[in-house]
């Protein structure tokens, strides 16, 4: 990350503000511009993803030879098949519940996603993954200018974050999304209880005014103002009962809180989802470790959420889609781990996903010379640039103008997984 | 009201967490330059805010079992959210959570790879509650508040729980571990952009064998402890090239050393980097936005006369410190509220205008995971997302609703404070705003603060109104987008 990040500053809090629904439209506005339209859930899985440990080419004989305590041998993994080049693949053992979701076709697994001279700062490498811009990465996600697409005025809970703080690719200039790690503690406290109506009522009123010449201010005030806008509607997600038991961890309880927001169809259509521990430079111990424990937090929330969705008819309109920062070094360290690497695996779900293997493995050769990787042959060269998967999401999915929003053409090279 | 209140309120909200009414009258006292200068030439005054903890009258502290700083993260937590409150050398509390947060480690990691005393005491132990005089991290950062920046950074390529953090203790000759060159590079001194790739895998090469030692057995916790360790047997004596100057004659090459001699590399490699350039440029921009203003980047002129102390004085944050707080940009009026608060500064600044007997910092900790800011907990290595990332809808909530919990707490207090002060709802108002220093309300924000005292019933200023409506007022006014700067 870079000092420029910290100092980004919204351009648009006056349009903003002004531009922004009055509650009692709210309802109304949230029909019109999201309930029952297609939505899309984004998990980010933090700190630069093992892929040769989620989808390993279980075949090639450097996977084992340059992993030796780490590389998922072929008797262990879940074998889903060859890609276009005939490689085998496998899932991690413990991603049995991903393939199922392979197996009934909706699971895309796009190999080799990244783009060239790939970062290896987790935060650079964030902030390029969130404004889909290699070369500035100042302003707006790529998420952020979605939102500032849609015609004003916005419905504040167009977008919902899970994560305590909001993301770099959330970040946009007209539309301030609410952090909303846990419905039932979104709500207004009151000093005095007896006078309560009249506090929540005033600071409602505090918040409204946009002070003059002082952006600053007006922003932190959008904030409040987006907090009171949602409070009612967010309380009435606390309540959700799903129809599946969903494991009790961070993960799969944001995953939840989304299922009860697309099931009570309070209009959102893009959510914030995402899950760390992934920057294994000791001690990954694949397969009954650290990484294990990775891949059960994400398969076990992820097929909870599948089923959930299932069982109400809601995963036709949903697509996930999944990644990480960047992938990691071939060679396992010293420390029975992985450096940072460069290219990665992403992943998408959903009824309308077309599922299947997108994309060649890397030849794990350590030849300076091999086309599939970079670094002198240590890290996985990208195949997919990332920007062509946000693309395909942008305009089959999200029905927006990709061009305008990744202020270039990527369409060519997207994977058809839509 | 003293005319020169609202520079020192300035001041001692920057340089410190704000301040009490009595602080207030202290500082303006010795006046302007008197202040800064005891601010920063804090050993002359007595470090007695510990003995403090527990005694009647200051904010008090909850711990299951006996207060335990040096052995329990959440007593940690506390005695050093105590220490931003109460202490009388605030500005060095406050630049041990400016380099908490630019060498940001977590307790969680720490914790998980040793046990939770050990992690504490990497962490936050005090070296005389330990029999080995241990000192965690966090005594660290405050013994090194204002001191040299070279030396703070060999101190913390040694300190235990920063090796635990990333990775150091599998950095090893035949597989080196680039975590920590990479990171002391792109975040501890010059910033991405002036190495390169090849740079970290020979700084990785550089603090091979700089690890940890267990004295005594893994799991006595009462006596065993982990020490800083050069491992002669584990550290790569070849040669080690950069792409930037090692030593000041201009050679980028590290020399072959005898292992025994090697731990000189890591010396010469933190040497180079204390020296470099972009890192007096890098601090001093980082010292600007915590110091002066997250609305304004710094001029290059302020930020080549920072830097250009920096290297003069031998890497001296105390003098690069006072530069900035005499500085015209730093006192100017424009500057007052042009910084986004941190969760805990926000909290220690509200509990010090407030007032907080009888208030536990225990019922401080949820509240801060909800704004984003837990101590010792930053998200990774780069440390919390500030300015406008502190400000998400959950986070301003969670500010919010402290608000709440601290003033219907304080209600009685407050209400008692209030009486006679009050005869119409503008005169409480006003008494309240010289207390609590918000930046200026608009004329509509304003109006808003006086209809709240005036809605439901008629104002009579009598106590049974000021018992609901002074908490009331205070609520909205710690909970306003005008309180979240200082």
């Amino acid at each position: 990350m870079t000092v420029t990040r910290r100092d980004f500053v919204r351009g648009g809090v006056a349009a903003f503000s002004l531009g922004f629904a009055a509650p009692r439209f709210l309802c109304d506005l949230a029909l019109a511009q999201g309930a029952g339209s297609r939505n899309l859930v984004v998990i980010y899985l933090s700190g630069g993803n093992d892929s040769l440990s989620m989808l390993a080419p279980y075949t090639d004989p450097f996977y084992a030879s340059r992993r030796p305590t780490l590389a998922v041998p072929a008797g262990q993994v879940l074998q889903i098949g060859t890609d276009s080049s005939g490689i085998a693949l496998g899932l991690h053992p413990r991603l049995t519940g991903l393939r199922t979701i392979f197996n009934q076709g909706q699971l895309a697994l796009i190999q080799r996603t990244g783009y060239q001279n790939s970062s290896r700062s987790h935060f650079q490498g964030t902030d390029i993954w969130s404004t889909a811009s290699p070369n500035s990465t100042q302003g707006p996600g790529w998420l952020g200018r979605y939102l500032d697409s849609i015609p004003a005025p916005v419905d504040p809970l167009a977008a919902w974050n899970t994560a305590g703080q909001t993301p770099h690719s959330l970040q946009a200039n007209l539309v301030s999304v609410p952090a909303i790690p846990s419905p039932s503690r979104y709500a207004f406290m009151s000093a005095t209880g007896v006078d309560g109506p009249n506090e929540r009522a005033f600071a409602t009123r505090i918040a409204s005014h946009v002070p003059v010449n002082r952006p600053h201010l007006a922003f932190v005030n959008s904030t409040a103002q987006a907090a009171f806008a949602t409070l009612d509607r967010v309380s009435s997600v606390s309540t959700y009962a799903p129809s599946v038991q969903y494991p009790n961890n961070g993960f799969a309880l944001a995953l939840r809180a989304v299922a009860g927001v697309l099931s009570r169809g309070i209009g959102t259509r893009v959510f914030w989802v995402q899950t760390g521990g992934y920057d294994t430079h000791a001690g990954q111990n694949t397969l009954d470790g650290t990484y294990a424990t990775l891949m059960a937090t994400l398969n076990d929330g992820l097929i909870a959420f599948y089923n959930d969705l299932r069982n109400q008819g809601l995963l036709s309109q949903t697509l996930i889609l999944q990644f990480s920062e960047f992938g990691r070094r071939i060679q396992e360290n010293g420390s029975f781990g992985t450096d940072h690497g460069a290219a990665s695996v992403m992943m998408a779900i959903g009824g309308q996903v077309r599922g299947g293997i997108y994309g060649s493995a890397p030849s794990l050769g350590p030849d300076p010379q091999n086309p599939t990787l970079e670094n002198n042959g240590n890290d996985v060269r990208h195949q997919t640039d990332f920007r062509s998967v946000y693309a395909k999401v942008i305009d089959g999915w999200l029905g927006a103008d990709s061009t305008k929003i990744l202020a270039g053409d990527f369409r060519g090279g997207a994977p058809d997984i839509l | 009201m003293a005319s020169d209140d609202p520079l020192i309120q300035h001041v001692l909200r920057r340089a410190g967490f704000g301040a009490s009414a009595a602080e207030v009258e202290y500082y303006s006292q010795r006046g302007l330059s008197r202040t800064i200068n005891e601010l920063v030439d804090f050993t002359q005054i007595a470090d007695d805010v510990d003995a403090k903890i527990g005694t009647p009258g200051y904010t008090g502290t909850t711990s299951n079992g006996p207060f335990s700083p040096s052995t329990v993260i959440n007593d940690a937590r506390q005695r050093w959210l105590f220490r931003m409150v109460h202490s009388r050398r605030p500005l060095q509390e406050k630049m041990a959570l400016f380099w908490h947060n630019h060498f940001a480690t977590a307790y969680s990691k720490v914790a998980g790879n040793t046990f939770s005393i050990d992690a504490t005491r990497m962490m936050a132990a005090k070296p005389s509650e330990h029999p080995a005089q241990l000192r965690g991290q966090l005594e660290l950062f405050r013994d090194f508040a204002l001191g040299s920046f070279r030396d703070l950074l060999v101190e913390v390529a040694r300190d235990p729980a920063m090796i635990v953090w990333l990775d150091g203790r599998t950095n090893i000759r035949t597989r080196p571990q680039e975590n920590f060159a990479r990171e002391i590079m792109e975040l501890f001194t010059m910033g991405v952009g002036h190495f390169t790739e090849a740079d970290v895998y020979a700084g990785a090469r550089v603090f091979t064998g700089w690890n940890l030692q267990r004295v005594g057995a893994v799991r006595d916790y009462a006596n065993g402890y982990y020490r800083f360790q050069y491992n002669a047997n584990q550290h790569d004596t070849a040669a080690k090239e950069f792409s930037f100057p090692i030593y000041r004659d201009g050679s980028q090459t590290i020399p072959a050393r005898s292992a025994a001699a090697g731990m000189q590399d890591g010396i010469d490699f933190i040497d180079a980097l204390a020296r470099h350039p972009e890192t007096a440029r890098r601090l001093a921009r980082r010292l600007w936005s915590f110091f002066v203003s997250e609305l304004r980047p710094p001029e290059d002129l302020v930020v080549n006369r920072l830097a250009n102390i920096y290297l003069q004085s031998g890497y001296n944050m105390a003098e690069v410190v006072r530069t900035l707080l005499f500085s015209r940009e730093f006192l100017a009026a424009t500057s007052y509220f042009s910084r986004y608060a941190w969760p805990v500064e926000f909290v220690a600044r509200a509990l010090k205008e407030v007032g907080s007997r009888g208030f536990s910092l225990a019922s401080a900790l949820n509240p801060l995971l909800n704004m984003g800011q837990q101590l010792f907990e930053p998200p990774d290595v780069n440390g919390w997302d500030l300015g406008q990332s502190w400000f998400s809808t959950g986070a301003m909530l969670a500010r919010m609703n402290f608000a709440a919990t601290l003033t219907s707490n304080q209600r009685n207090n407050i209400a008692q404070a209030a009486r006679g002060q009050a005869p119409t709802p503008e005169a409480l108002l006003s008494f309240y705003l010289d207390k609590l220093t918000p930046a200026k309300y608009d004329r509509g924000a304003y109006d808003d603060l006086i209809g709240y005292l005036q809605a439901g019933q008629t104002w009579t200023g009598a106590d049974a109104q000021l018992a609901i409506k002074a908490p009331g007022l205070l609520h909205l006014i710690i909970g306003s987008s005008e309180y979240q700067f200082i």
